[in-house]
């Protein structure tokens, strides 16, 4: 199609690459900004003069930013919340979404369980309840907090329970006929052939723990607790006056200093900016394939 | 009863570790919902604690900042519901325009790129981009002789920032699902509308939208669900106290009298009003969604 092109369409189609060019640009921009004040001098930052390319190129905000153990600790509790948080969720993912892609004729009960799980998506008790039912089982201030209330991302079951049921069904059948059971099955046939929509999801929530800042903030007990966002947020969001005067002088400096903010700011979105690229073109088949059903 | 369960108890099995834990990550706060009609007694835990009846509700309607309140949670999530609708369906439309395929992929990893960046990050990046005194786009507009602009601090721009910066984040990633429904649609419909004489704008009017109908409808009835939620990670990380007056939205008012001054009590029944009313509002959405599109969830 599109053989003969009237002049209006080339017309449009130089602008319409055009118009897209800046916006693709438009969205990567703010980010290059920060980078390159996070390599610019102090001096050239205050000047007015870094754009979009560094000015007296330096790494002294990056020596300043890694030389803190507070910043360090926080990465790693943010490390450790990834890593096991995780995990458990691509378990429970996996495990509930391979039962509730059953017609309830196979597996009598799945609707009750898949709407006793939908509820959740609809109506919640808010933060308050929430807060304290954390508190009651005695998880505050530890990593535990951080992983177990979030555990079952309902929203990727149901993605990864759409996608199951597109899987032709013989390959099941012939399978139960040889004598495996569910979880040879599920292990065996379902994961190994999931994996543009596992791929997605793990990207999901890799991004999710790594991203997550607000429970971190309200239910660590201490601040060595935080995770590098709500550390973030507490630094270059929120002064806490509080939290500053707990705190030494050089890390006063560290917050005002605009280079090392825009560094802190570029090292907590550089695991997302590693990642992404690799997962990304999964993604877009497993949304696709998991959202759209038949 | 007892032979289906020993046919089919793999596979309870497999669901009952999460059931537990919705069980008590879920379901629990909604039992401790109870809080907001009770005089909340840290001493004497949310059971212990005296029941009152409606007063938590009455005391909130009292307070001179609760219309304002919900009045800026409704427009905030109404302009984001309606822009977040339209540009990804323009972005769609505009890239499938586009003929070469690494244009366009190039274009699409940049553009989804900041739906995975969070409110900490673009946070950051925005009050030091808007910034009026060294931001970068305050130096921009002084280039071109307009005065400084407090976009995050000023009552008049405050809202726009907000679903401006929203837009900016989401639109990207928004046109997956509108490009997916276009590489759906028949290629044979184009090439009966061009043997028609339809030129390209005829085609897009003729095919390409009505193809995406479908999708569109459904993206706008669920999103009626979010009618209260104006986005607390964006709000809460860009407002500060000038801004209360056009930014303040429920969930950051419930965060400030829960967790700041520990009204608990006040502070669920707030939250309760809203979660009430979003699931009437999600309720009517998955209705219409069943209606029109003939969407079911699972």
């Amino acid at each position: 199609m599109g053989v003969r092109m009237s002049r209006g369409y080339r017309l449009f189609s130089v602008m319409n690459h055009c118009f897209l060019l800046l916006l693709a640009i438009a969205c990567v921009l703010p980010l290059l900004h920060i980078l390159a004040l996070s390599f610019s001098s102090a001096s050239a930052v205050t000047a007015g003069e870094v754009t979009f390319w560094p000015v007296d190129w330096t790494l002294a905000s990056y020596e300043n930013v890694f030389g803190k153990k507070e910043y360090l600790v926080a990465f790693w509790v943010s490390i450790k919340r990834v890593s096991i948080g995780v995990f458990l969720n691509m378990l429970l993912t996996i495990l509930i979404a391979y039962p509730l892609s059953k017609e309830n004729s196979q597996f009598p009960g799945r609707t009750m369980y898949a709407w006793y799980f939908v509820f959740t998506m609809l109506f919640s008790g808010g933060l308050i309840p929430w807060y304290m039912v954390i508190k009651d089982t005695g998880l505050i201030g530890s990593i535990w907090a951080l992983v177990i209330p979030s555990a079952v991302p309902i929203f990727n079951v149901i993605i990864l329970l759409n996608f199951f049921r597109g899987l032709p069904k013989e390959l099941e059948e012939s399978a139960k006929l040889d004598g495996a059971g569910y979880f040879r099955v599920l292990w065996r046939i379902f994961v190994p052939l999931s994996m543009p929509a596992l791929a997605t999801l793990l990207l999901f929530a890799v991004v999710g723990h790594w991203n997550s800042w607000f429970d971190g903030l309200i239910l660590s007990t201490r601040t060595e607790q935080y995770p590098l966002q709500s550390f973030l947020q507490t630094i270059i969001i929120k002064l806490d006056p509080a939290y500053l005067s707990s705190r030494d002088a050089e890390l006063f400096a560290l917050m005002n200093d605009r280079t090392s903010r825009a560094a802190q700011i570029f090292v907590a979105a550089f695991p997302i900016l590693i990642v992404y690229p690799f997962l990304q073109r999964f993604f877009i088949k497993g949304i696709v394939l998991g959202s759209v059903k038949e | 009863m007892v032979a289906a369960l020993r046919k089919y108890w793999p596979l309870h099995l497999m669901i009952l570790p999460g059931f537990l834990l919705v069980l008590v990550y879920s379901y629990g706060p909604m039992a401790g919902l109870a809080i907001a009609f009770k005089k909340f007694m840290p001493s004497k835990g949310i059971f212990g604690s005296p029941w009152i009846g409606m007063d938590n509700f009455q005391f909130v309607w009292s307070l001179p900042d609760t219309p304002q309140i919900i009045r800026n949670t409704i427009i905030i999530a109404l302009l984001k519901m309606i822009a977040g609708l339209v540009a990804p369906i323009i972005a769609a439309l505009l890239l499938n325009e586009v003929r070469k395929a690494v244009f366009k992929r190039t274009v699409q990893t940049l553009i989804y790129l900041p739906h995975f960046l969070s409110w900490i990050i673009l946070g950051g990046i925005l009050i030091d981009l808007l910034s009026p005194s060294q931001g970068l786009v305050n130096r921009a507009l002084g280039l071109l002789g307009i005065e400084p602009i407090f976009f995050l601090g000023d009552n008049r721009w405050f809202r726009f920032t907000l679903v401006f910066s929203d837009v900016w984040k989401e639109f990207g990633f928004g046109t997956i699902v509108y490009l997916a429904a276009l590489t759906s649609i028949n290629p044979t419909l184009y090439e009966a509308a061009e043997i028609d004489g339809a030129n390209r704008w005829r085609q897009t009017w003729h095919v390409t939208l009505p193809g995406m109908l479908p999708i569109i409808v459904l993206l706008a009835t669920l999103s009626l669900g979010s009618v209260l939620n104006a986005g607390f990670d964006q709000v809460f990380n860009l407002y500060s106290t000038p801004v209360y007056e056009t930014g303040d939205i429920i969930d950051t008012y419930v965060y400030r009298i829960g967790i700041q001054k520990a009204q608990y009590g006040i502070a669920t029944a707030i939250g309760l009003f809203k979660s009430v009313v979003s699931l009437i509002f999600i309720s009517i959405s998955y209705f219409l969604a069943y209606r029109l599109a003939n969407y079911r969830i699972f």
